[in-house]
């Protein structure tokens, strides 16, 4: 199954180097996506690994993507939730992988929350209506 | 949900729910006898005797925010709607789920990608080992999380970037040498 062990070193390497990064920064950014049944179905699952993709492809070492079970509003579904250090959480509601691109891009990277995705946003225009 | 890749998907949440150090996931494909069968088994902290009968209730869910839990009952809707079957064991330690269907049957949904379901389940949950074996009439393929990590050893988390970015690139070639086809078809 392994294709060589050369290639594996050179995976530990980067891994390894990743994780010393991890070290010397302290607790990064944490985006945690909804992944129950609700979540699921709603299409949680492109959703986060379109965050794992798009951190890969811009080498943000500081960001970490984990799971979580239902955070218990399913008409909101997908949901995920961005938590910086020192700062208030942000929750983005009906995600799509698209819609993580603009995130990424404009919340991880130059640290501005896309407001028109987030659930404050979305309870008003609700509200309006 | 509207394939098999995201039942499971779904199922194997809640043995990692159930504090699961190792999942397997196994499918058969078996055209011979027209079956498709997946099975779920892990080493959780199990389903208590009292209600092995009634998980797939609808009504019932151990969850206090609501009264519904849905993962279960779908998934023996979808075993009944296919002229299946659907179990749910309680092991010495831990559950085994096996969800058949009849292969032709024509509400059966594709299997969907089981890779991003594997590659989501290994992100999210990264101390968790998952064996997922897929067999068809011609064909096996095996992938296990515990020789990878037994190469890189116990400091490197499975859901380091590069690290799933190996993983990514296992499964696809795996899967994808497999005749018969474990895709979105």
């Amino acid at each position: 199954m392994i294709k060589s062990i050369q290639e594996l070193e050179e995976i530990r390497k980067k891994a390894l180097e990743e994780l010393e990064f991890r070290k010397q920064h302290g607790e990064g950014i944490r985006v945690v996506v909804g992944m129950a049944t609700c979540g699921i179905a709603a299409g949680a699952r492109p959703v986060m690994l379109k965050f794992v993709e798009e951190i890969q492809k811009r080498n943000l070492r500081n960001v970490t993507v984990v799971q979580t079970g239902c955070i218990g509003l399913c008409k909101y579904e997908p949901i995920v939730e961005v938590y910086e250090p020192n700062k208030e959480k942000v929750t983005y509601v009906k995600m799509t992988p698209e819609k993580v691109l603009k995130v990424v891009a404009e919340h991880l990277v130059n640290g501005k929350p896309v407001y028109e995705y987030t659930i404050g946003y979305e309870e008003n225009k609700e509200a309006n209506n | 949900m509207n394939d098999l890749s995201l039942y499971i998907l779904d199922l194997v949440q809640n043995s990692i729910e159930a504090g699961a150090s190792l999942v397997k996931i196994e499918i058969v494909e078996d055209l011979e006898e027209d079956l498709f069968t997946i099975t779920i088994e892990d080493n959780g902290r199990g389903i208590p005797k009292e209600v092995i009968d009634i998980v797939t209730d609808p009504f019932y869910t151990t969850r206090k925010t609501r009264k519904v839990g849905l993962g279960l009952s779908l998934a023996k809707q979808l075993a009944m709607d296919c002229e299946g079957s659907f179990t749910v064991e309680r092991l010495e330690r831990g559950t085994k789920i096996v969800l058949k269907m009849k292969h032709s049957h024509i509400d059966r949904p594709p299997l969907g990608n089981i890779a991003e379901t594997l590659l989501a389940l290994i992100s999210g949950a990264p101390d968790v080992d998952f064996i997922f074996c897929y067999r068809n009439n011609q064909s096996e393929f095996t992938f296990d999380t515990r020789s990878i990590r037994e190469v890189l050893g116990d400091d490197i988390p499975l859901n380091t970037l590069s690290v799933l970015d190996f993983i990514r690139s296992q499964l696809e070639s795996g899967l994808s040498n497999l005749t018969g086809g474990v895709n979105n078809k």
